[in-house]
């Protein structure tokens, strides 16, 4: 076959390795660690990253937030999209600390039935349960009843606040066991999310799981046609994005030591602008957990930055959505050179 | 008769009042390469998707291997050996040559259900042998198919039947949309195939190809067969009759 190598040969035009979006990201992170740098130095006189304080101030905001990210990455990935994290973050936080009251507390919502100073287990298993709950329906409804992403999830996201507002009647819920607060004390949301993020950055990388996933969001018909099995795969991508949408609601309650039905409002919008900035492609099939926490760091810095520079919070949420709409475009231009180079 | 590996009895498809496929009968030997040549609509793409599992028959046999079958889905097909490239070749853009070859069909290193562990290693090996074994060349196996040319994708998208032991390989205007160097690569892989004796079906518009590469040509009209035709016994000409409805083979003459 020497022919076929010698025609195969004239057609090996070398291909440049594409350029990973996560060196983007962690380009722009530098950037804007340097610039507010510079100018804490000029303006404010003291160093901005050489405070140990305010580093994990910055990081323990970010991660809770960044648990949930790492589920909606992940369905990102599978090209869809959930909307419905931060109100099942609300939902599990007031349903789970509703079971994680000290006896000591008169007002305790299950008082009366003797359900107080529970062992921790209990209340986890309670929040991931509402949290399951809420993806499998999500699951089914994307999957089975074959209805698209967008909508399914924003019916959750309405729906499941509606729980969270409903159990108490918008009353929050407080005085949780000494227990059950350590799960959100000190730095733990940020193991919590180390930890969340190292499995899940394998799980993606090493396994059917993961292969499966970035197989879908390429292209759902080809994996369909390869034999995967495309309803029971997303089931599972949504039941998992919902799960660590729960654990992120049971971090966060714990650390705020009591649930607000508002819990996780407008979260999985920067959820899923971390995993944008981190270059996950919207349109599925590529982007990766480490792009995602590069993206949650960047988030991290600027509001961060945006306090330690005394800048009006109301700034914030502008240059947010700014943010956003940049790293959307920078995708899709890059997508745009990618096509025209193959 | 136990080198025909594949055979239909009056296999037939309606689509509602359309009769798609009327009373095929068909066979295919051992290390055979076959042709179907047929004009737009004569059945050819219908007949693939009766014998991949793709649609249900309306009525009629398939016996593969000397057993009848009745392939609910397309995956029952692929398990029992008959590996297919469609026209729409069926690859993940995202993912990298390896990947793609065992996309739904991995090699596993730690069984975890969905979350079994890949065997990288093991898939890249016989990643390098079905290349190798097609004669297919292709630089950087880790980069993702998106990033490749459409001959290079084709070459991929056939080199991954290769890869499993195949029975009978079906190919559906494989070159249709792929340039002149990039059809003469694929056509080699086919030549390839032909050499290791693994049996093909081959449905092309091309009949310089189909003279160059196959042993006997069917020729479809109006969903039936109407030509059963040695290479060495017939021309272009012939076949282009046949197609045309110009001329009918003696033994269909009640046909068409």
């Amino acid at each position: 076959m020497t022919d076929a190598s010698a025609v195969m040969g004239q057609m090996d035009k070398p291909r440049r390795k594409p350029w990973p979006a996560e060196l983007n990201a962690l380009i722009g992170l530098v950037v804007i660690m340097a610039i507010f740098e510079i100018v804490g130095w000029s303006l404010v006189g003291q160093s901005f990253l050489m405070n140990k304080l305010r580093l994990s101030i910055m990081i323990t905001q970010v991660a809770v937030v960044g648990i949930l990210a790492v589920g909606v990455t992940q369905v990102i990935i599978s090209g869809g999209i959930d909307l419905s994290g931060g109100s099942i973050i609300g939902a599990s936080a007031m349903i789970a600390m509703s079971f994680a009251q000290v006896g000591t507390n008169p007002r305790a919502i299950f008082a009366a039935q003797g359900l107080v100073d529970l062992p921790i287990l209990f209340p986890i298993l309670v929040g991931l349960s509402v949290a399951l709950i809420g993806g499998l329906i999500n699951g089914a409804l994307i999957a089975y009843v074959k209805l698209p992403p967008f909508i399914a999830t924003l019916g959750m996201m309405v729906s499941a606040r509606g729980v969270a507002l409903w159990y108490t009647k918008g009353q929050p819920i407080s005085f949780p066991t000494n227990e059950f607060m350590a799960l959100g004390d000190g730095l733990m949301p940020v193991w919590i999310f180390i930890g969340v993020a190292a499995l899940f950055s394998l799980i993606m990388k090493y396994t059917v799981y993961g292969k499966h996933t970035y197989a879908i969001g390429s292209n759902e018909a080809s994996a369909r046609m390869s034999g995967i099995n495309v309803e029971r795969h997303l089931m599972l991508v949504y039941v998992i994005a919902a799960l660590l949408a729960g654990l992120a609601g049971l971090v966060l309650t714990a650390r705020a030591q009591t649930a607000q039905p508002v819990f996780g409002t407008m979260n999985e919008l920067d959820a899923i602008a971390m995993a944008v900035i981190g270059g996950v492609s919207l349109s599925g099939g590529r982007g990766s957990i480490l792009g995602t926490a590069l993206g949650m760091l960047i988030f991290g810095v600027i509001f961060s930055g945006f306090i330690f520079l005394s800048v009006d919070a109301y700034y914030q949420n502008m240059v947010k959505g700014a943010i956003i709409v940049g790293a959307v475009a920078l995708d899709q231009w890059r997508q745009k050179r990618q096509a025209m180079e193959a | 008769m136990s080198d025909i590996i594949l055979k239909t009895e009056g296999l037939t498809k309606h689509y509602g009042g359309v009769h798609a496929l009327e009373s095929v009968d068909f066979e295919l030997r051992t290390g055979e390469h076959v042709a179907i040549m047929g004009d737009n609509g004569a059945g050819k793409s219908t007949f693939v998707r009766q014998i991949t599992g793709v649609e249900q028959r309306t009525r009629g046999r398939i016996v593969f291997q000397g057993e009848d079958v009745n392939f609910k889905g397309p995956l029952d097909a692929r398990e029992a050996g008959i590996e297919t490239v469609f026209q729409n070749l069926a690859l993940a853009d995202d993912l990298d040559v390896p990947s793609n070859l065992f996309l739904g069909r991995e090699k596993i290193l730690v069984k975890l259900g969905p979350f079994s562990i890949l065997d990288f290693k093991g898939m890249r090996a016989a990643t390098d042998a079905a290349l190798k074994r097609t004669a297919v060349k292709i630089p950087n196996l880790g980069n993702p198919i998106r990033n490749m040319s459409g001959g290079q994708r084709q070459c991929v998208a056939i080199a991954r039947t290769a890869t499993f032991a195949s029975k009978l390989i079906i190919m559906d205007e494989p070159t249709a949309a792929l340039g002149v160097q990039e059809t003469r690569q694929v056509e080699n892989i086919i030549r390839q195939l032909k050499a290791n004796g693994e049996p093909m079906i081959l449905i092309s518009h091309n009949m310089r190809q189909v003279f160059d590469l196959v042993d006997r040509i069917v020729v479809f009209r109006r969903g039936r067969i109407v030509a059963n035709l040695n290479k060495s016994e017939t021309s272009g000409e012939d076949v282009v009759s046949y197609i045309t409805g110009a001329k009918t083979g003696a033994e269909y003459a009640g046909a068409a």
